[in-house]
């Protein structure tokens, strides 16, 4: 139970100051690298508590594949050096204000709501059970992923494949003066056009025009 | 103290979504910060989610908290291809010069 407590705060201590550091530093690098920061440490979180499976998820998904397209596009637009201070301009100082009652609001209501929170556990309608202790957490969530979340797995894999054309679309540019290779060209050709055989007599040669 | 319970992941996941709103709202220079506001935002509702399924001994909480990062890095690949195009276009990315819509 101790350790339990230590690991919690521990983790909960780095993903939280590291989310502060995402949104105050004033490299964009570094804030990339604090999401990063952030991300493991709340996957670290998620292999505490049990959920084992979604930790590792995590850590390929958003480690392995979105923090890493962060970093590529913040180096290929080149803002690194595009320094991001937050109390600079006087426009941005009326925004201060606003953002900072709001997302007190916000953490209040959640907080109260947190606070007042009783539940019997009766009354929740339980068919997707984890207290088999014999199967494991990737075990479990397999058997109900592709038997009754079958069809919203199938719809988010849509999802993914929209994201991957869209991306495309949007990114992708056609330039001039670039050579490139027309399937359709290389095989239309006839034989008529690539060769021609002629008949060579002695001590005349041959006239190729070109 | 501690004893941690369900509450602990409960405030955890209030204060890295807070954050997330504050980053969205103070950041007025760079728009792929605000980005990374969502998807601290995202992250934090993940949390929620894993910490209810845990604590309730249901299932379907880690279920939707996959469908969740899958649509985080879906909607991270679009927004970030926008940008991308967005800067090939004007030459910029501040937040303040953003301003073709006349919003």
């Amino acid at each position: 139970m101790i350790a339990h407590a230590i690991f919690f705060y521990t983790f909960s201590i780095i993903a939280v100051v590291s989310a502060i550091m995402v949104t105050a530093s004033k490299n964009t690098v570094h804030s990339v690298f604090f999401l990063i920061l952030d991300f493991i440490s709340i996957s670290c979180l998620f292999i505490m508590i049990g959920a084992e499976f979604l930790g590792m998820i995590m850590l390929i998904v958003y480690v392995g594949a979105v923090a890493v397209l962060f970093l590529f596009v913040v180096m290929m637009l080149n803002v690194a050096q595009q320094k991001n201070q937050w109390f600079a301009g006087q426009q941005s100082s009326r925004h201060i204000p606003v953002g900072l009652i709001i997302s007190t609001l916000i953490f209040f209501e959640i907080i109260i709501v947190i606070g007042g929170w009783k539940y019997k556990p009766e009354i929740f309608d339980i068919n997707n059970s984890i207290s088999q202790a014999s199967i494991s957490n990737t075990h479990s969530l397999g058997q109900i992923l592709y038997t009754d979340y079958i069809h919203v797995f199938q719809i988010s894999g849509m999802i993914l494949l929209v994201a991957m054309i869209g991306a495309i679309v949007l990114t992708f540019r056609q330039r001039s003066g670039v050579k490139r290779q027309s399937y359709i060209k290389q095989i239309s050709r006839e034989r008529a056009e690539g060769v021609e055989v002629l008949e060579v007599q002695s001590n005349k040669g041959v006239k190729l025009d070109d | 103290m501690i004893d941690i319970g369900l509450g602990h992941y409960l405030t955890l996941g209030a204060v890295i979504f807070s954050i997330g709103v504050i980053g969205i709202f103070l950041n007025r220079k760079n728009i792929i910060v605000i980005l990374m506001s969502i998807e601290l935002i995202l992250l934090a509702v993940n949390i929620n989610l894993v910490a209810f399924s845990i604590y309730l001994g249901d299932l379907a909480g880690q279920v939707f908290t996959l469908f969740i990062l899958t649509v985080a890095a879906a909607e991270a690949a679009i927004g970030l291809a926008i940008i991308v195009v967005y800067f090939r276009n004007s030459g910029t990315i501040r937040v303040e010069e953003i301003d073709k819509l006349k919003g």
